[in-house]
Parts: structure tokens; C-alpha cells; sequence
């Protein structure tokens, strides 16, 4: 049996993740530094996220794993080095790069938008998958593009989707059930 | 840009759907979560559930509800009715909630919307703009709020909303089309996806709207029929939308 943390920090979204992981079996701990798969969630501001993280010492676990953990949304942009957000701010650093603001089309990007993966990952399905996001990860850890925009990063044991595979319907049940076969 | 989106509203009251023509004469319709729930399963991308009569002391009933709702449903929702407040806003996403939106306590106080911003992110925050001849109208669009439309939907930008859901008023329920000349002052006039709303009566209305706005809010068309929503977007593919 699987066992996974979410990270519980301040930020919103944790019960939408909680069920969605509850519906494929998975059994919830809190025990983030030991679980097979921890989770990172989060919407919000970068800097209020960063604060919850660090009052919890939520960081130095993070770091620690050594076993997978999945970054959603605003999770995959705080496991940068660094995000533009509220002035800068500075990241976990469990993968390279930056988070930037997105400069083309309506922002938020909010709505449903296919990934485009490497055939060989098998990570997502040719389909689409829901965004909501104003800053996008700049990382050579790049692996799945939306729309010219990172859509997944991965870096040593971190996986990070910018998409939200709890609201993405059936694709996002199937993205998180491969999550957790992985883990 | 991401695919455009169809997003069926609820009206709730008391804890059921109901329906109502430009804002009155309501009828109860359905229970929040089997309606939200079929309305997923035949295709909507998003779904607007708004609290129509929502009070102060009614917080744990709507909390309740979107609890609820996110229990059953695995696509995004928003929130609306009866939020005045960070903590207001706070307890809904905390039930599951992805969005909520905000009208009447906005104009009221617009501060709040920038608040809403920097807790929950942008977002989050929806405002709802009812309009009628280009100004605003709150308290469920029986009142004049002394502002222009197009200065209202700059200055939500500003504060820090996320998306603008536009009903106009004069439309709503009349199944006549959505008013695209307003959604395109707007759309112009801001940066953010904005949410057309009010007079969709069949899909050619829904597809021009499409091509103005992000989003089409879809109330009376549907009949509270999710049936209609599958019937719907078929027309809509062989009229050249492409849809999720």
C-alpha cells in the first residue's frame, strides 16, 4: 500500500488533493519525511506559501527525501530556485531554474489546455488538463510543454505539474493513480 | 489560449438548485450535487454554483454545500453568494472550492478584492459584474452602484482579480444572445479571461460569445437538463468550436 503526505502549509486546495488521492486507494499519513509520495500542494501567493513552508519546517523535509514527491501548480514553482512572484522569491531549490510571469495571452491562464509529453514518458495522456496560473517554471528539467508553457518538471525524485490533476476530471484520476503506481 | 470553456451555473437557495427569470420568480430545479455531478459527466468544463440569498449566518450551509460538492465533483468550481470576507472566502476553498466569486461586497468595499488576491492568489477570485446599458448594478442587480462598467472591470483588474464574470442583466433568462458589444468593450478593456453571461439562447449565441469572452456561463439554456449540455456541445463542434 502506498502511503502519502500532503503537505499541510496554509494553502488552500489540500482537501481537493486529499479526496481525489482518498478515491484511488491511497493511504493519507502525515508523516511527510517517511511517506512512499509526498504531495506539495498549493494555490496562492508565493511568498505567504514559502513563509508556511519554512514555520513548519516543511523545507528541510522537503529536501530531504529522497523518495518521490509531486509538486502541483504553485508546488512545482516553490521547488524552483526562485520565482518572480510578490518582488522574488526565493525557492526550495530541489530543481533548477525560475518561475516567470506569463508575458502572451489572458492572464490567469485559467481552462482546460492539452500537454504535449515525450511519447516515450507515458506520464500524461493525449488529452487536456486544467490550469489556473499566472507565472510558469523556465527549467532545463522541462519534460511536457502546454501552449510553449512547462507543464510537468522532473529532477531527481520531484515531479512537478502545473496543471491540477485533482480538478482535471478522469485524465487528472489517471495522471495521480501512475503518481502513486510509480511511488 | 486554453480551450474555451462552457460552465453551467446553479443558483442555489437553501441548499437546493433553483430558477429564476431576470432574477425572480424561482423554482426549485434539483440538488446541488447530482446536478453539479451529471453536468460534469456530460461535459462541462467548469460549473458556477451562486448562493442567491446567502446571508451572514448561512457561511456553514454554503461551506456545507461546496463540501459536498467536492466530494462528488473532479472538475473546477467556483463559489459565489454571500462572501464578504478573507475568512469568508478561506472556509469555501477549504471545503474544495477553486474559486469564489464576489459582487455586491466588492462594490461595497473594493478593498476586499485585493485581500482575496494576496491570501488565495488571483486566481481565485472571481468578480461578477451585473450590468445594464454600461453601468453596474448590485444587491442582485435591484440596485444602481454608481459606476461605470468598463471603470469597475479596469479597476477589478487592478486590485488584483483573477477573472470578470459579466451578466448582462437585460439579457438574462431571455434566451435572445449574449451582448457582444459589451463583452468585447471589456474583453478590450482588460487583460483577464472574462466570463460571458446572460441570454444564451441556442449555440450560435454560445459560439459568438466564444469568440469574445474565455468562457460562456450557461444558465436557462440548459434547461437544468445535462442533457442539453451534451446536445450543446455537439452543435457547437459543427459549428467549428473546439472544445475540450
Amino acid at each position: 500500500m502506498t502511503t502519502v503526505a500532503i503537505c499541510r502549509y496554509g494553502a488552500g486546495n489540500v482537501r481537493s488533493v486529499e479526496l481525489a488521492l482518498q478515491r484511488l486507494g491511497a493511504t493519507l499519513t502525515d508523516d511527510v519525511a517517511g511517506a512512499d509520495l509526498a504531495v506539495l500542494p498549493g494555490v496562492g501567493s508565493a511568498r505567504t506559501a514559502m513563509d508556511g513552508l519554512r514555520e513548519r519546517g516543511l523545507d528541510q523535509v522537503l529536501r530531504a527525501r529522497t523518495k518521490p514527491t509531486l509538486g502541483i501548480c504553485l508546488g512545482l514553482q516553490l521547488a524552483l530556485e526562485e520565482t518572480e512572484e510578490d518582488g522574488g522569491v526565493e525557492g526550495l531549490g530541489l530543481v533548477p531554474g525560475r518561475a516567470v510571469r506569463i508575458r502572451e495571452g489572458r492572464v490567469p491562464r485559467i481552462g482546460w489546455a492539452h500537454v504535449a509529453a515525450r511519447p516515450q514518458d507515458q506520464i500524461v495522456d493525449d488529452t487536456a488538463y486544467w490550469f489556473a496560473h499566472s507565472y510558469a517554471a523556465e527549467s532545463p528539467a522541462v519534460t511536457a510543454t502546454s501552449e510553449g508553457l512547462a507543464a510537468i518538471v522532473e529532477h531527481g525524485s520531484f515531479t512537478g505539474v502545473q496543471f491540477h490533476p485533482e480538478k482535471s476530471g478522469a485524465a487528472g484520476a489517471r495522471f495521480l493513480e501512475r503518481c502513486l503506481s510509480r511511488a | 489560449m486554453p480551450l474555451p470553456r462552457l460552465i453551467p451555473c446553479l443558483d442555489v437557495a437553501d441548499g437546493r438548485v433553483v430558477k429564476g427569470v431576470r432574477f425572480e420568480q424561482l423554482r426549485d430545479v434539483g440538488d446541488p450535487v447530482e446536478l453539479g455531478a451529471a453536468y460534469s459527466d456530460a461535459g462541462a468544463d467548469e460549473l458556477v454554483f451562486l448562493d442567491i440569498n446567502a446571508t451572514l449566518d448561512q457561511r456553514d450551509a454554503a461551506v456545507a454545500t461546496a463540501a459536498r460538492v467536492a466530494e462528488q465533483v473532479t472538475i473546477p468550481f467556483t463559489f459565489g453568494g454571500g462572501i464578504r470576507s478573507v475568512d469568508d472566502a478561506t472556509a469555501v476553498l477549504e471545503a474544495g472550492a477553486d474559486k469564489v466569486s464576489v459582487n455586491s461586497a466588492a462594490l461595497a468595499r473594493p478593498e476586499l478584492i485585493g485581500e482575496l488576491a494576496s491570501v488565495l492568489g488571483s486566481q481565485a477570485v472571481v468578480v461578477a459584474i451585473d450590468t445594464e446599458d454600461g453601468r453596474v448594478r448590485s444587491h442582485s442587480a435591484t440596485r444602481d452602484a454608481a459606476r461605470d462598467t468598463l471603470e469597475w472591470a479596469k479597476e477589478c483588474q487592478e486590485r488584483g482579480a483573477g477573472e470578470l464574470l459579466v451578466t448582462s442583466i437585460d439579457r438574462d433568462g431571455t434566451r435572445d444572445g449574449y451582448d457582444l458589444e459589451q463583452l468585447e468593450r471589456i474583453g478590450d478593456a482588460v487583460s483577464l479571461p472574462v466570463i460571458a453571461s446572460g441570454g444564451a439562447g441556442n449555440a450560435r449565441h454560445v459560439a459568438d460569445a466564444l469568440e469574445v469572452a474565455s468562457a460562456a456561463l450557461l444558465a436557462s439554456i440548459l434547461h437544468e437538463d445535462p442533457q442539453r449540455l451534451v446536445s450543446l456541445r455537439g452543435e457547437l463542434k459543427e459549428l467549428g468550436v473546439c472544445l475540450r
